[in-house]
């Protein structure tokens, strides 16, 4: 047990760790909010409305008077829940372009090598303002729209892993063996291209989270009261002249998200070096 | 030469032509496809999820009478059938002729034709400040680590912060790092405006920079590690073993063979200022494409979304055809056929 302690540690290098422990303290804001901000992220004290950050509050309070360090750490549910969600539509849409354009006829893979190189002409945020148009603002549009918009981009990485298997010694041995196609698909394919999609998917979700905070910010996201990041930052600009605060740390806590999942994705997936 | 205002040919025919024209012609199908796909998806995905008529009429919650409703149905063809209705679509978009705002009551290319310019006069100036930094950030980076002794220690440091800041770069949301931006150089040092409207430099600096900042990071990290793998090439070892200076080497040798893949990423990266485009011109109330989007997403506006998603979608396929064509000049191997080709977007990202 120690010697696998070492060598995951050892494996992550000094930026992975804490990268490891920023996750580990995100998913503690995720999973129980309350532990790390015992107060109610909604709860409004009108004498105490713009209070820089002090002790009794870190990263100071909104116009309300509510704090900003409670609701950023109950905002991290809503964000990365937000997050997971848009990155979830958009690698299950696709896996399902990737393995039919990949596994299926010719003529299949063609139109949907085509369609997916013109969708992924689309800048991302155009794509979901587009998408945004047509469903109308809120949570939930937003999370459709940043999930569609990013599925192209997993569709053509999982086309190309998908055809990189197909064509791999070991299914072309399997095949000669007479393994049927299911289980050529269940045994080999499958496990060979969903595995290096976790360190895709970590990658994603950082992007995610981004994606649907400018959404947020734009004001076509999650509504201001709600204490989603993007948000309470498109609540804060209004004031940036007189409380920065009320910007730059909730920012700041997108930021670490996204720096933290970009650490830990690229260590998963080996791609880069970059980073410390 | 032969006509190359052709149509596609079929491609049995195709194989008579040169080289060259066979790329154009892949060029402009490909861009057909691209309005194609766009103005239908859009069509269909806009009157599945409501009615036009809510947008011409003022947006939702509007007051129009019958009789208003009855006109402006009949004004904008809504009372034909849906395929007669989606082939004028089409028909317009193929000729250019994008019909007029429903929320502005203006022609569509008229008013994308006056927003256009300002933002890609924003985008290729960030794309510009982008290289700049990301040639200068690499340059440091694969020459600051290769000494000895003290040097050689202060070098690696500052090559593991110049990675730690790229990667952050390229995490940075716009929106919060353009609003630091504004607090720092506004706000507190007030030395630069936080509005910017027209091409006034001053204003133009921080949108700028804001949409220049994710992109050079990307493009640093890509050219770094390009340029240590051109460090190590035979060709770099024998103009060493030549007797040229460290400098001549960069400058002549492994320099341009590390902008190659940065330059592959250069189409990508434009679509990426474009995204970026639409939350700086919201931050910095700089009129734009961006701004135009967003609004006539927000007032649901048919004929502005689609025409203004077209334009973004063929800049794309026009800067991707100019990377393609200063590749072919940089990069002599792609001259012959099936050389193999870079990458167009970084690894692992999914977006733009």
């Amino acid at each position: 047990m120690a010697a696998d302690a070492a060598r995951i540690l050892r494996r992550l290098g000094p930026g992975g760790v804490v990268a490891a422990l920023g996750l580990a303290a995100i998913l503690l804001a995720v999973v129980a909010p309350g532990v790390l901000a015992p107060g109610d992220p909604l709860a409004i004290a009108p004498t105490e409305a713009f209070s820089p950050p002090s002790w009794a509050h870190p990263f100071g309070t909104d116009e309300s008077g509510r704090d900003l360090f409670t609701r950023v750490v109950h905002g991290a549910a809503a964000s990365a829940g937000i997050g997971l969600a848009a990155t979830g539509i958009g690698i299950g849409a696709g896996l399902v372009l990737g393995f039919a354009g990949a596994l299926g006829p010719r003529w299949l893979d063609a139109a949907i090598a085509r369609v997916v190189e013109v969708l992924f002409a689309l800048p991302t945020l155009v794509m979901a303002l587009l998408l945004v148009a047509v469903i109308g603002p809120g949570t939930q549009a937003s999370v459709i729209a940043i999930g569609a918009a990013t599925a192209p981009g997993y569709a053509r990485i999982l086309r190309a892993r998908v055809r990189g298997v197909v064509r791999s010694d070991y299914v072309a041995y399997a095949r000669h063996e007479g393994v049927g196609p299911v289980a050529v698909f269940a045994r080999h394919i499958a496990p060979n291209t969903l595995w290096p999609l976790v360190a895709t998917a970590t990658l994603g979700v950082g992007q995610a989270i981004v994606w649907v905070s400018a959404l947020s910010f734009l004001g076509l996201g999650a509504l201001p009261p709600s204490p989603e990041w993007g948000a309470m930052l498109n609540a804060g600009r209004v004031y940036i002249g007189t409380a920065w605060w009320m910007t730059v740390l909730p920012g700041l806590a997108i930021v670490a998200t996204a720096t933290v999942l970009t650490v830990l994705g690229r260590r998963a997936s080996g791609a880069g070096s970059a980073g410390s | 030469m032969p006509d190359s205002s052709a149509d596609p040919l079929p491609a049995r025919l195709a194989r008579g032509l040169p080289a060259w024209l066979r790329w154009l012609l892949g060029r402009i199908g490909s861009a057909l496809l691209v309005i194609w796909v766009v103005a239908t998806a859009v069509f269909f995905a806009l009157r599945a999820s409501g009615d036009p008529l809510e947008a011409i009429l003022g947006g939702p919650g509007s007051q129009a009478g019958p009789e208003a409703v009855a006109q402006a149905r009949a004004e904008y063809g809504l009372d034909h059938p849906l395929v007669v209705q989606y082939l004028a679509q089409l028909w317009r978009v193929a000729t250019f002729q994008l019909g007029d705002s429903y929320a502005r009551r203006q022609p569509v290319a008229e008013l994308i034709g006056a927003q256009l310019p300002g933002t890609l006069l924003l985008a290729v100036l960030a794309l510009l400040l982008a290289w700049a930094l990301a040639v200068a950030g690499s340059t440091i980076a694969a020459t600051a680590g290769a000494g000895s002794g003290w040097r050689g220690r202060a070098g690696r440091a500052a090559v593991g912060v110049l990675r730690g800041l790229e990667l952050v770069a390229t995490v940075m949301p716009q929106f919060w790092l353009g609003a630091v931006l504004i607090l720092v150089f506004a706000s507190s040092l007030q030395i630069l405006p936080a509005t910017s409207s027209g091409a006034g430099p001053a204003g133009l600096v921080l949108p700028v920079v804001t949409l220049a900042i994710p992109i050079a990071g990307f493009l640093a990290q890509v050219s770094r590690d390009a340029l240590l793998e051109a460090d190590a090439s035979p060709f770099a070892v024998t103009a060493r073993s030549r007797g040229a200076s460290e400098p001549r080497v960069l400058l002549h040798h492994t320099l341009r063979h590390a902008s190659l893949p940065a330059l592959s990423l250069s189409g990508w990266a434009f679509g990426h200022l474009l995204s970026g485009a639409v939350v700086v011109e919201a931050l910095f109330a700089r009129p734009g494409l961006g701004r135009l989007l967003l609004d006539a997403a927000m007032s649901r506006d048919v004929p502005l979304v689609i025409g203004a998603v077209v334009v973004v979608a063929l800049l794309y396929v026009v800067v991707v055809t100019v990377v393609d064509a200063v590749e072919l000049v940089v990069d002599p191997r792609l001259r012959t056929p099936r050389a193999p080709h870079a990458m167009r977007t970084p690894e692992l990202a999914v977006g733009s």
